[in-house]
């Protein structure tokens, strides 16, 4: 699975949590609990949703890298690679 | 025979509109059923009935606008004879909970119908009939389908009785919507606003608040929390909200002072501890629906439910039942915001407990400084009812339970 696919798997779950969000002007650094609003139940309805979709363990100590949609897609890309 | 009402889903709500009707005459319902949807400021809301038995006579129709407490169907339960049908081998209801009284403000207007003339079915329309006012008549399972796969109601054609969708229809739909709206239907933020303002209105003119806060450590809790869920999928893992919530749920257990109800001039303890809780919507709203038998579910049971009540209201799809008995709430800020939050009382229930985030802080424990996990919670609590000592011993007990996460 390719960066691209796993970008585009990240911004639909984003948006079925927060549908409002702009999330085009999200900067890949920031912080997505902030720009987002997203609180924790939010962020482990997120986790859980890559997790069935991508098919990949998250673990619970891995959070923080999630964070930022940047860290998100290389955290989710180097997981998919070692596969 | 019995009426099933309007109920009341709140101190706010005075009248609801019925927009579905989910049986028809002679339909079997058993107690916890949904029978209809009602329209309300809090959005549509899915009303069971208490009762068990047999629809005899709807007696309100579709989009009817009617104040609580009104009668609408009439149940013949099964304990009462029914001609032609064997009595079925079911036990009766035990341990019924009551409808809720309307307000006093509203009084129950008589039923609308004759008490005993037997009643042709209702008059169901010929052709299928269009969605009325943007909500498309759909069955349960219907609409729980077409949600889980994004697809927009109004683009599947009904092939039920009166044009309503059914989850067949929805099966062999295409597939989702281009630009379908995401906003759950249902939800009317505005309204919403209008209801928090009344609720919160009356406790400020006529609970006496008082408020209590208390500093907990809750490192304890998050080791564990963290050795709990490394050997857990995502869909297993707790967050802290739930080990909060139980902590309240048991305390409560303990102090009866802080859970139940205060109408007419009195207050009456609950036997059962329904936690409501808080829950912001995206957008700016907020509800607080009851977690049932708070004090009676394991952890992970807890955290479920508490997943999907809040994914169910943020979708607009709440049931009366949750709206209308949280007998205490909680309100927790999670993990980002402030450190303290101090709660308006909901009435007519007597207390709030509120959560702030959870911050380090350099702590004393056995005569050494080091950093801890602190959380600030507080009490908001109704002085007819109980005073600062007793709110105090209350909320030490929620600390105390805190310290030992394996017990929750």
């Amino acid at each position: 699975m390719s960066d691209i696919d796993i970008r585009a798997a990240i911004m639909e779950e984003l948006g079925n949590i927060a549908p409002e969000a702009d999330l085009a002007a999200v900067k890949p650094a920031a912080d997505l609990r902030e720009a987002l609003d997203i609180d924790s139940m939010d962020f482990l309805n997120f986790v859980i949703a890559l997790h069935r979709r991508l098919g990949l363990d998250i673990p619970e100590i891995d959070y923080p890298k999630l964070v930022t949609l940047e860290g998100a897609v290389a955290y989710l890309t180097a997981k998919a690679g070692r596969r | 025979m019995v009426d099933f009402r309007m109920p009341s889903l709140g101190a706010d709500m005075e009248a609801g509109t019925l927009v579905e009707w989910l049986v028809k005459p002679g339909d079997k319902v058993k107690r916890g059923d949904v029978v209809a949807i009602v329209e309300t400021q809090k959005g549509a809301i899915e009303i069971e009935t208490f009762e068990a038995g047999e629809i005899e006579q709807i007696l309100v129709d579709l989009n009817a606008k009617v104040p609580v407490g009104t009668s609408l169907a009439r149940i013949r339960t099964e304990l009462e004879p029914t001609a032609g049908l064997p009595k079925a081998a079911v036990a009766p209801p035990t341990a019924v909970v009551p409808p809720i009284p309307p307000p006093s403000i509203t009084p129950a207007p008589p039923p609308s119908a004759g008490p005993v003339l037997p009643q042709p079915v209702l008059p169901v329309p010929a052709a299928p009939v269009p969605s009325v006012a943007g909500r498309m008549r759909a069955s349960p399972a219907a609409r729980r389908l077409a949600e889980q796969r994004r697809i927009d109601l109004a683009s599947v054609t009904g092939t039920g009785t009166v044009g309503a969708i059914l989850r067949a229809d929805v099966e062999r739909h295409p597939g989702p919507t281009p630009s379908a709206p995401k906003r759950a239907i249902g939800l009317d933020l505005d309204a919403m606003r209008t209801a928090i303002a009344a609720a919160m209105a009356r406790s400020k003119r006529e609970i006496p608040h008082y408020y209590l806060e208390h500093q907990v450590d809750v490192t304890g809790c998050e080791q564990w929390l963290a050795r709990t869920n490394a050997a857990q999928p995502p869909e297993s893992r707790l967050l802290l909200g739930a080990l909060l919530i139980k902590a309240v749920a048991l305390a409560t257990r303990r102090f009866q002072a802080f859970n139940g109800f205060y109408s007419d001039g009195k207050f009456e303890p609950s036997p059962a501890v329904h936690i409501g809780v808080a829950i912001a919507i995206r957008g700016g709203g907020l509800a607080a629906p009851a977690l049932h038998d708070t004090d009676q579910l394991a952890l992970d049971d807890l955290m479920t439910r508490m997943r999907d009540l809040v994914q169910r209201m943020r979708a607009g799809r709440i049931r009366g039942s949750e709206l209308s008995d949280p007998t205490i709430t909680v309100s927790s800020l999670g993990e980002r915001g402030v450190e303290a939050l101090y709660g308006v009382i909901y009435p007519p229930q007597v207390a709030i407990v509120g959560f702030g985030k959870v911050v380090v802080r350099p702590w004393v424990i056995d005569g050494a400084i080091g950093p801890r996990s602190i959380v600030t919670v507080t009490l908001a609590a109704d002085h007819r009812v109980s005073d600062g000592h007793a709110g105090a011993l209350f909320l030490a007990d929620i600390g105390h339970l805190l310290q030992e996460p394996d017990e929750l």
